[in-house]
Order: C-alpha cells, then sequence, then structure tokens
C-alpha cells in the first residue's frame, strides 16, 4: 500500500501543481484587475459588519462589481452558517 | 519618433536588467540607434552590466534637476555602436523622478534615437511606474517559477491601466513576454513550468526564450552584455530576440531537452 502511495504521489510532478495554483490565483487577480481601489476596503468592512451580527468566514464573502451598459450592479454573496 | 520599450517585471532578481542591457546591444548591433535607461534610482546596476561603471559623470536625476544636460549625462558605448546609456543615480532616492521629468528627457530622445530601451526597476511603486508610462512596448521579463509568474500578471494589470496610453485611450502597450532561465532538462523533468504553460497563464505573445546559461554570469562578471558572446546559446537567444522584435520570424531555439545518446556523450556537445 505503501509503495502504492509513493508511485502515486510521483506522478504528480511539481510543475503541474505550479500551474494549477498559478491558474487559480491569476484568474482571481485578474477578476480584481478593473474594479475600482475601494473594492477591497468596501469588501472588508462590509465582512465586519455582518460579523457584528453572525458569525460567518473571512472568505465567506463574495463581492463583484459588473458594469452594464449605463450602470454598475455590485453583488454581495454571503454564506452564513447552518443553524445548529 | 523613437519605440519605447520598457524591460518589467515586477519580481526582482529575474533578469531584467540583463535583458535590457542584451536586447538594447542586439538592437544597436543592428544598426539602431538605442539608448537604454536605467531607473533604478538608489538601487543603479545597468552602468556594471553594460561595463561603464567608471565613466558615470551625471545621471538621469542630474538631467531631470536641471543639474546636467541630457548630453552631459549619455555615456557612449564604447563596444557598440550606435549605443548609448543613461545611468540612474546612486544617491538619491525614487521621488527625485518625476513623470514631467521623465517625458521630457523621453521626448527629448525620441529626436535622436530609433529605440529608448527602459530598464525598470523590480517592484510595481513609483519607480516601476515612470518606467513603463510612455511606453509603446513592454517586455514582461519571466522566469519560470510562481512567483515570478504571478508578479508578471500584476505588472500586465498595471501596463493596461497605468500607463500613458492607457490613460488617454490610445493603442495599448505592446506586451511580450521573454521568459529567462529557462532549464529544457528541468522541464523534461516535471519539475519546471514549461513554456507553453506560461504563455497560457499569462496569455501574450512570446517574444524570446533565454536558456538557464553559465554565459549571463560571465557576462556580467566581466561587463560586456551577452549579445556579444555569440558563441553562448544565452546570446544567440538575445539575438533571436532582437530579430523577432525587428519583426523577423526566427524560430524557438534551447527549449527542448536534448537527451543525450551515445555519441554525442563521447563527442561531447556540452551546453556553452
Amino acid at each position: 500500500m505503501k509503495l502504492l502511495d509513493f508511485l502515486k504521489r510521483e506522478r504528480k510532478k511539481s510543475a503541474s501543481v505550479a500551474k494549477e495554483r498559478l491558474q487559480i490565483i491569476v484568474a482571481h487577480q485578474r477578476s480584481q484587475r478593473d474594479q475600482p481601489d475601494y473594492m477591497p476596503m468596501l469588501e472588508r468592512e462590509l465582512l465586519e459588519v455582518i460579523r457584528r451580527y453572525v458569525e460567518v468566514d473571512q472568505d465567506a464573502i463574495n463581492i463583484s462589481l459588473d458594469s452594464e451598459d449605463d450602470c454598475s450592479i455590485l453583488e454581495l454573496n454571503v454564506t452564513l452558517p447552518n443553524r445548529s | 519618433m523613437a519605440r519605447i520599450i520598457v524591460v518589467t517585471s515586477g519580481k526582482g532578481g529575474v533578469g531584467k536588467t540583463t535583458s535590457a542591457a542584451a536586447i538594447s546591444t542586439g538592437l544597436a548591433l543592428k544598426g539602431n540607434r538605442t539608448v537604454v535607461i536605467d531607473f533604478d534610482v538608489g538601487l543603479r546596476n545597468l552602468d556594471l552590466i553594460m561595463g561603464c561603471e567608471r565613466r558615470v559623470v551625471y545621471d538621469l536625476v542630474n538631467v531631470i534637476q536641471g543639474e546636467a544636460g541630457l548630453n552631459q549625462a549619455l555615456i557612449r558605448d564604447k563596444r557598440t555602436e550606435n549605443l548609448h546609456i543613461l545611468p540612474a543615480s546612486q544617491t538619491r532616492d525614487k521621488e527625485a523622478l518625476t513623470l514631467e521629468g521623465v517625458e521630457q528627457v523621453l521626448e527629448k530622445l525620441s529626436e535622436d534615437y530609433d529605440y529608448i530601451v527602459c530598464d525598470s526597476p523590480a517592484g510595481i511603486e513609483r519607480g516601476a511606474q515612470l518606467a513603463m508610462y510612455f511606453a509603446d512596448e513592454a517586455i514582461v521579463v519571466t522566469n519560470p517559477e510562481v512567483s515570478s509568474v504571478r508578479d508578471s500578471d500584476r505588472i500586465l494589470g498595471l501596463l493596461a491601466s497605468r500607463t500613458r496610453r492607457a490613460e488617454q485611450g490610445q493603442d495599448p502597450v505592446v506586451e511580450r513576454l521573454l521568459i529567462t532561465r529557462y532549464n529544457p532538462d528541468r522541464v523534461d523533468s516535471g519539475d519546471m513550468l514549461n513554456l507553453d504553460d506560461i504563455q497560457e497563464i499569462l496569455a501574450i505573445k512570446l517574444i524570446g526564450l533565454i536558456p538557464e546559461s553559465e554565459a549571463v554570469l560571465r557576462a556580467s562578471n566581466s561587463g560586456v552584455p551577452v549579445t556579444h558572446d555569440e558563441q553562448s546559446d544565452a546570446g544567440q537567444a538575445y539575438l533571436d530576440t532582437v530579430d523577432r522584435l525587428l519583426g523577423e520570424e526566427k524560430p524557438l531555439r534551447f527549449h527542448q531537452f536534448e537527451k543525450k545518446g551515445f555519441l554525442s556523450r563521447i563527442f561531447g556537445g556540452g551546453r556553452r
């Protein structure tokens, strides 16, 4: 079993791991590229306000700004934890 | 009108100055009147790589502050005709550069040169932004390594937004990828990002590929741009890069791992 694990790990080359990681981070960077400078701050402050009322994770908030013709839409997605 | 080319990368130590020196030398060798400017105020190095460090009297900041004329600050390259170097100041801080000052210097140089190569400092701060602001073309120097690729993407973002061309709504800065320190051996074994992956991630056109080469350190040791080492793989790769910049079609070289066969093992064929 251990030998099998070893062989499996060997197959995943570090360069392909690098590529996958870069694809994710670059896509994220590009999505932020055209945003106004205040977006990260806005995101932080919104999260702060929400956290005053609900316990949510740092990455539970997703904010995006889309432009259509003559108006912009600010979209805010917050994943709230299950009430249990 | 000169073509203004910025050599930039975001990350430090990837080969910006080596590339700026090698490419400007190549452009001049091809008969183009070329000037290469060091924008790294406080940490100048281009003079060392070009081998003219002892001939620096005045620098870019002196010119911008009106303490010296442009012609007093320009250093004529001793090896290559048509090539001049405008060094950065070693003592002033980066605030000494102003947008208006840089614009005036570039405008004046534009009258006398075909190519102005701007060697950007590392980072994305003021110095780097000034170096790219007036550019027509950008050569984004990238190593096959995660942090370098990520930083290159950041630089692409700045090129698309914080340049004169972007701000004035002109044609965008032409972005070109220069991969340096490429090791086909390690790519083949799966431990280095290959050039297709890097191109796919950054989505810009490849202008050249420089293999990891002993010639580069030799060149900087002796203060002779590697382009003059015509026997070396890196020197040839830079010459190819220059040809492509000038619009020639050149097939890519030095990117394939050569499996050493029985004969080549006996008769050599090692990397120069």
